[in-house]
């Protein structure tokens, strides 16, 4: 394997695992809910940037990004409650507009509260490059990767063992069957939003040493997430990760060797060619809403 | 027809309150949306097809304008044509796939379109200039360059009028009725024998063709154009107006455009609050009068009566 290859697919898999993270967000909230959180981005950029003022403010580094997740998670919780609740029933379009209108509050809520510069989170743990099959790896990779990895067992436990877990599941299958099973659709529709957020704003947190962080970069880092999951098929645990990671592999080889001009374009080419060849995805289920 | 009648008279009588070019400009801007959102609507609200990517269309309409006058030499009326041409063009050979999806794949679909076309609109700078914008020459016919805020506002204000007209005729055709029957149901429309696919594809190839004719006039009206205005933001924008006026109710699209184009000029002032106060319009919106402000307002002065 040539190096300029080994190096392509490195940071693919890095970007990649970023994507999976972003689009298991939208992918717990869709399954717990049908609403598509079009504001899953701005949790992205909440983490990073919450940490890197927490940061500022002295703290130690494992301390403010607990914070900030926490912090994303309430802002979640508070859209579910105040925003997505009310709505309840509402049209297609509706629900879009509110979560769009909340992604651009809370955009504009960071512009003022912090500032429109640009910032860099140190790595964790040192620059110094890690040689890898003729490629040169920063250990902020190994990071994104192994937490990615952590998260998906740990998601995999949570949905699979826990009574939570399992109560978004069913409530995905049929809601109405789950609620005369007791549960509380309410309450997963909180917990979904809270879960999602918090995982965006790790993501957030784990790239910000990579890519930077700034008050707007919630916008690309979630309508690529959004194309993962529908590549991996909307709804989809795993093909939100699967999709997450053939993204960013497809975004880095074809950066490339195609052209680097167009990257930000590949994502959303891959996106409307999955939509019209296979609405379902690689794993979603087989039949969309198509007429 | 009561409805454009006072349409007519507003667009007659607005510029007596119109007291400089300033106000001429944001009136001209307000009446380019709204051409935008009657159009739009027509596929939101009757045909019930949700489009977060029309910015593209605007775009191609507006930078495919630009370039033939500017780098080809075309004639602005020609190459104005040929651009509102070309927006239609696309969404009818993008449409045929993308409006087989419904609900939010439509969504995404249109989504991912509008960003395509706003990343090439910005990547290929050898034909748009690029982030930077371009300049655009005047609208022009047989030598005589349309120019000043005046001439500009009755241009637009005509096909404003037009533009509403030919929606209002249209929603009442058999074909406006069979958008409204998709939109209540689709398999009921097809039980009763309309051809859903090309009903929607119409009011698809239709609103893009507004859309792009919309961009080709604000590209030579302002004379210079950015890719901002090609942008998924842009996108949301028009939708919002839409949407913030009244679905499904042409006078609505209008209105929205109006409130909604005006307002950010006259809270220049408050510039930093700008995307707040957006942001926060729209949610409250949605969530408390979900059918928009025109049909929301038309329902409380009927309770009152």
């Amino acid at each position: 394997m040539s190096g300029e290859l080994a190096q392509f697919l490195l940071s693919g898999l890095t970007v990649g695992s970023i994507y999976a993270l972003v689009a298991l967000g939208f992918a717990i909230i869709y399954n717990a809910s049908h609403v598509i959180n079009f504001a899953q981005g701005e949790f992205v950029m909440i983490g990073g940037m919450a940490t890197v003022s927490l940061l500022g403010a002295g703290l130690p580094l494992a301390l403010a990004a607990a914070l900030a997740v926490a912090l994303a998670a309430l802002i979640g919780l508070a859209l579910a409650r105040f925003a997505v609740q009310p709505a309840r029933g509402a049209s297609v379009v509706t629900l879009i507009i509110i979560t769009i209108g909340a992604a651009i509050l809370l955009r504009g809520l960071a512009a003022l509260v912090w500032d429109k510069r640009i910032h860099a989170l140190p790595a964790f743990s040192g620059d110094a490059p890690i040689a890898v099959a003729g490629a040169t790896l920063a250990p902020q990779s190994l990071w994104v990767i192994g937490v990615t990895a952590l998260i998906v067992c740990a998601l995999w436990a949570f949905f699979n063992r826990t009574l939570n877990g399992k109560a978004i599941l069913a409530v995905s299958h049929n809601r109405l069957a789950a609620q005369l099973m007791g549960i509380s659709v309410r309450r997963v529709l909180l917990v979904s939003f809270a879960l999602s957020a918090a995982l965006g704003a790790l993501a957030g947190i784990l790239v910000a040493p990579i890519t930077f962080t700034s008050w707007d970069v919630g916008v690309m880092l979630g309508l690529k997430g959004f194309a993962a999951a529908i590549l991996g098929g909307m709804g989809s645990g795993p093909g939100a990760v699967l999709g997450g990671l053939v993204l960013g592999l497809l975004e880095s080889l074809g950066a490339g060797y195609l052209s680097s001009a167009y990257k930000d374009a590949i994502a959303f080419i891959v996106m409307l060619a999955v939509l019209m060849l296979m609405p379902g995805g690689l794993l979603g289920a087989r039949a969309a809403e198509r007429v | 027809m009561r409805g454009l009648l006072a349409l007519a008279a507003v667009v007659l009588l607005a510029p007596l309150a119109l007291a400089n070019n300033y106000h001429y400009e944001i009136a001209i801007l307000v009446g380019l949306n709204a051409i935008v959102c009657v159009g739009l609507n027509l596929l939101i609200g009757y045909a019930g097809q949700v489009s977060l990517g029309h910015a593209g269309f605007f775009g191609i309409g507006a930078y495919g304008s630009a370039i033939l006058a500017a780098r080809y030499g075309w004639p602005p009326l020609a190459s104005l044509a040929a651009a509102t041409a070309a927006a239609a063009l696309l969404a009818w050979v993008v449409g045929r796939p993308i409006l087989r999806l419904r609900g939010h794949y439509l969504a995404m679909a249109t989504l991912g379109l509008g960003i395509i076309i706003s990343i090439v609109i910005t990547t290929e700078d050898r034909y748009t200039g690029g982030p930077d914008g371009m300049s655009v020459p005047p609208l022009a016919l047989a030598g005589f360059a349309l120019s000043g805020e005046r001439a500009w506002y009755w241009l637009v204000g005509a096909l404003l009028v037009a533009t509403v007209w030919l929606s209002l005729n249209l929603i009442d055709s058999p074909v406006g009725r069979a958008l409204r029957a998709l939109h209540g149901s689709e398999v009921a429309a097809e039980v009763a024998g309309i051809d859903s696919a090309r009903h929607k594809l119409l009011a698809f190839v239709l609103s893009a063709a507004i859309a792009g004719l919309a961009g080709a006039l604000t590209a030579h009206y302002a004379g210079f154009i950015t890719p901002g205005k090609a942008t998924f933001l842009h996108s949301i924008e028009l939708v919002v107006m839409v949407v913030f006026g009244g679905m499904a109710s042409t006078f609505g699209a209008v209105v929205g455009a109006a409130v909604l184009t005006a307002l950010p000029q006259l809270l220049t002032v408050f510039k930093e609050y700008e995307m707040v106060v957006f942001g926060g319009v729209m949610m409250l919106t949605m969530i408390f009068m979900p059918t928009g402000l025109v049909p929301t307002l038309a329902m409380l002065a009927r309770r009152r009566r």
